[in-house]
């Protein structure tokens, strides 16, 4: 056959970079090309590599690893043009992602971002670009820097002003890491949070002085049939938005009849206003650790994976050392706890991809494709990671595991509601006094969630709340009374999605928000789907209409086209990022009267 | 190629479709068991010899239990199954379905898609008039995941300037759909080469070769099976495109000859398209045993030789 790879080379800083990642090239190149290679899953991780060296993707470093990978050039491109995260074209070394989603809207960045647009010219030292949410909410306005080298740095910055961004890039950021928002360190009976800001998430013998690795203990005791039975008397529901049932996804894995089988948890915390994973991956990384393994002896598999979004550099380096220590002392590996069970960990990075959260885009990211969803049925549990069964879970589902296997399910069922048992992390950002995650029993009413981050700042009442992120819902103060349980929030037609509560007051125009929103999904479709790829543009064309009040025709039939847009996309779509892409729109027009203001 | 082997007979299996009982082999889809009963259900990204991608969304129909509408060209029937065609909530997402097509895609070489516009009645200048095309390198030079903010009371569409950069075809992107036809035939459905693939994510997804390289320097081997595939005229013989763009393309005039191609020995099958005695394009029946629609560069383009040795 005849085939071109890109003509030009890779640098050699750009060849060891990757060869770090690959290996060193082999003295034969194979000569076969197909998409179904084996290493293709390496295809991100060695993108990561080039671009954190040289600050972008340059045509001979993409065209040496499609050749490592025996991967069509063409199809390299596809997937590394999908990401947000690399530039396929030469970028400064210096870059300055500055969220302008919805808290930091909240929280003025955009007097920010008008600053550095006049302040700060293109150059050829740094760059800056405006992001979606960065999960950093809770100390918006925040930015993540990079800077490509060897090593190349990566970090969060919160609570940015205007100076400090400007000196970020041209100096580098100051040392300090952003403070985390622990505000409820030192209270009792939480769960999830227990250690946080107590435990060193550095050492594992401080994880296991508090209470760490007995759960894994007791799992490998009860055996997996015992973890099974108390996961499912649990009724422990999966945090990551779709509320399945735990226990169910990983029975049906225990039983299939199929191997190898994955373990595989969702880290990929691109929801905007939601920050409760990083919080737990940060400050407690080693109970991940934990719960993954105990899913991996319980359900069979050996291979876990970790699919971590690239925005998460400090996640990435505490998750990293915690699963290196765990495999040195025996608590991963082949022999986990001596008792002869095997279980590795791995850590891959998105690259900038809210729509690779949803499940199916997740493993085909990780396979080295492009990040677009498939139809389901097939479920991973039957059809997962590299088409085999594979358990996927959120970090905050995970999170929940050591405490049930370890107190049992009915110590769990003690707090919550019959409906949604246990605890929940919300993600309180926006208009609050304390922002941040806060962990408390299902059923809790939002109005006494918000009076426990502080109340709004100043006293002033809430004029609208958002709950459950973009793909959410807004509500407004008459709900402050709902009580944010599964079965209580689908009564009112509204869901806690990955647990947001990004609260504005009257300070924040309502409008400038509901077309973030509508922008963010449109910028995150993956464009596989007709209602989503053209719908998402067609929806944020229609709210800027709205807000400059220069409707087509009359507000009410721009507002009915709107309505059928969102049944459309949410009836046709192939995944939940278009089905739920006007969700949050649609709210605010039916409960809080949005763009009606001035009408008669 | 694919082989086929002969397939264990399938057990039946029973559902309702509109009302109506049918039984189907297991394994069919609903968009199999919706033909069987003679119903006519659109399908724009769906060819029976292409895996099913189900992008477009057209043929989505109701199960009843559902969440949402299911698309029939890859759903399989199940025992039980209780579907309707023609519900309005399935009305409503074929008529915007194709409104959001047609009003960002050319669809003027399109029979296919522009009839299912008159069929559901689709109104595509509800979203307002197109904004200005892209111009060249313009699409290809966008970042992922950066916001274009819309162009005021315009409806952005996928125009854009034709790529001519061989002599054999053309891609006149502006009239992609993104069914994704292209892509498979060029890989594992058909001819192995990955010359192309989808890039770019979103409204800017597009079809392309790496980092846009023109087609002669890419992996390309010119058999045209995407050409074969395409239901939109995006890609194009460049016969086709010339007689187009002179005014001088003209079905009713055209006549069709199947013959077998003396180049080799494999015996496809070839139909030539003929108007006003010059062979204008070739293509292969895709339910050809043989080809199953795919040809290589000789059977798809060297009749450009049968005019010059006469
Ligand atoms: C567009 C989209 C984005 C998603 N993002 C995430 C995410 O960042 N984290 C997550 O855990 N689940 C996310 N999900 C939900 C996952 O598809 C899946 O339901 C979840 O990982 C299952 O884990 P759970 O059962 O523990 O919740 C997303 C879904 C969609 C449709
Ligand atoms: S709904 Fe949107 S994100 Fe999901 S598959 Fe379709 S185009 Fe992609
Ligand atoms: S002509 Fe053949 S090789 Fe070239 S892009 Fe089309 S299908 Fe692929
Ligand atoms: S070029 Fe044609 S075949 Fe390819 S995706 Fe576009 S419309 Fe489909
Ligand atoms: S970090 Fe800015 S909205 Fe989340
Ligand atoms: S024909 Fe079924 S989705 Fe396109």
């Amino acid at each position: 056959m005849d085939l071109r790879a890109l003509e030009s080379l890779p640098s050699d800083v750009e060849r060891v970079a990757i060869d770090a990642v690959l290996g060193p090239e082999p003295a034969v190149p194979s000569a076969s090309w197909s998409s179904a290679q084996g290493r293709r899953h390496l295809l991100l991780p060695a993108l990561h590599a080039a671009q954190a060296r040289v600050g972008f993707v340059s045509p001979g470093a993409l065209g040496y690893i499609c050749q490592r990978l025996e991967v069509a050039p063409a199809e390299g491109f596809g997937v590394a043009s999908f990401y947000a995260l690399f530039a396929l074209g030469v970028r400064p070394p210096v870059a300055l992602h500055v969220c302008d989603d919805i808290a930091c809207k909240a929280a003025g960045v955009d007097h920010l971002i008008d600053g550095l647009t006049r302040e700060v010219s293109a150059s050829a030292e740094h760059a800056w670009h405006r992001s979606p949410c960065l999960g950093l909410c809770e100390q918006a306005p925040a930015a993540l820097y990079t800077r490509a080298g060897d090593p190349p740095v990566e970090r969060g910055l919160g609570r940015l002003t205007l100076e400090r961004a400007i000196a970020a890039l041209r100096t580098g950021p100051i040392a300090v890491e952003p403070a985390p928002a622990l505000p409820q360190r030192g209270e009792s009976g939480l769960r999830l949070l227990v250690r946080v800001g107590h435990v060193d998430p550095s050492s594992l013998d401080d994880y296991r002085a508090h209470g760490g690795y007995r759960a894994l203990r007791r799992a490998l005791e009860i055996g997996p049939a015992g973890v099974l039975r108390e996961l499912a008397d649990s009724g422990l529901l999966g945090r990551g938005g779709a509320l399945f049932p735990t226990g169910r996804k990983w029975e049906a894995v225990a039983r299939a009849t199929t191997r190898p089988r994955y373990v595989v948890c969702n880290a990929d915390e691109s929801e905007p206003g939601t920050f409760k994973d990083r919080v737990l991956m940060e400050q407690d990384p080693y109970a991940l650790v934990e719960a993954m393994t105990i899913a991996g002896v319980t359900v069979g598999a050996e291979r876990g994976f970790i699919y971590l979004r690239a925005e998460y550099p400090l996640a990435a380096e505490r998750l990293t050392h915690a699963v290196a220590q765990a495999r040195l002392r025996g608590l991963l590996g082949d022999d986990v706890l001596g008792r002869g069970a095997r279980f590795e960990i791995e850590i891959r990075r998105g690259a900038g991809a809210y729509v690779c959260g949803e499940e199916t885009a997740l493993l085909a990211s990780i396979e080295g494709h492009r990040g677009e969803p498939r139809s389901k049925p097939p479920f991973p549990v039957e059809v997962g990671l590299f088409g085999k069964p594979t358990v996927i879970n959120n970090v905050e589902t995970l999170c929940n595991v050591p405490f049930i296997v370890e107190h049992g399910a009915s110590a769990y069922r003690s707090v919550g509601t019959a409906g949604s048992p246990g605890t929940r992390l919300f993600c309180v950002s926006g208009r609050v006094e304390q922002p941040g995650v806060y962990e408390l029993a299902m059923g809790v009413t939002l109005g006494e969630l918000i009076a426990r981050a502080g109340g709004v700042i100043g006293g002033g009442a809430p004029a609208a709340v958002l709950l459950g992120g973009a793909a959410g819902s807004f509500v407004g103060k008459a709900s402050l009374d709902l009580r944010l349980s599964f079965e209580d929030t689908k009564r009112q037609g509204v869901t806690l999605g990955s647990g947001v509560v990004l609260v504005l007051d009257d300070s924040v125009p309502l409008e400038p928000i509901l077309a973030r929103i509508a922008a963010f999904f449109r910028d995150e479709s993956c464009g596989q789907c007709v209602p989503c790829r053209v719908g998402t543009v067609r929806q944020e064309e229609l709210i800027t209409r709205l807000a400059k009040r220069q409707p087509a025709g009359s507000l009410a039939g721009e507002l009915g086209l709107l309505r059928e847009l969102g049944q459309v996309m949410r009836d046709a779509s192939i995944c939940g990022l278009g089905q739920t892409a006007s969700s949050a729109i649609e709210s605010a027009v039916e409960r809080l009267g949005a763009f009606r203001e001035g009408e008669p | 190629m694919t082989v086929r082997l002969p397939l264990a007979p399938a057990r039946a299996l029973e559902l309702s479709i509109d009302g109506r009982t049918v039984s189907v082999p297991e394994g069919a889809s609903l968009l199999d068991a919706c033909r069987q009963l003679g119903i006519d259900v659109p399908t724009l990204c769906h060819a029976p010899n292409l895996t099913p991608v189900n992008v477009c969304r057209v043929c989505v129909v109701e199960v009843e239990g559902a969440r949402t509408l299911v698309p029939s060209c890859s759903r399989r029937a199940e025992a039980g199954m209780v579907v309707k065609t023609d519900s309005e909530r399935v009305r409503l997402a074929r008529r915007l379905v194709m409104e959001l097509l047609a009003s960002s895609v050319d669809l003027s070489t399109a029979p296919e898609a522009s009839s299912f516009v008159e069929r559901f009645g689709a109104r595509p200048d509800r979203f307002g008039p197109p904004a200005p095309a892209a111009e060249r390198g313009e699409r290809e030079r966008r970042q992922p995941g950066h916001h274009a903010a819309p162009r005021p009371g315009a409806a952005e569409t996928v125009a854009q300037p034709v790529k001519l950069d061989n002599p054999l075809f053309v891609r006149d992107l502006g009239k992609c759909m993104l069914c994704y036809k292209c892509v498979e035939a060029c890989g594992a459905d058909a001819q192995n080469t990955f010359a192309i693939a989808v890039a770019g994510r979103g409204f800017d997804a597009r079809i392309s070769t790496e980092l846009d390289v023109p087609l002669p320097d890419s992996a390309c081997v010119f058999c045209g099976n995407c050409i074969g595939v395409c239901p939109t005229g995006a890609l194009m013989f460049q016969s086709e495109h010339q007689l187009r763009a002179a005014g001088q393309w003209d079905e009713a005039q055209q006549s069709q000859t199947d013959t077998v191609c003396s180049y080799c020995g494999v015996g496809c099958v070839i139909t030539l398209h003929a108007q006003g005695g010059r062979i204008v394009k070739a293509t292969s029946p895709h339910d050809s045993e043989v080809t199953g629609g795919h040809l290589c560069i000789k059977g798809r383009f060297g009749w450009g030789f049968v005019r010059s040795r006469d």
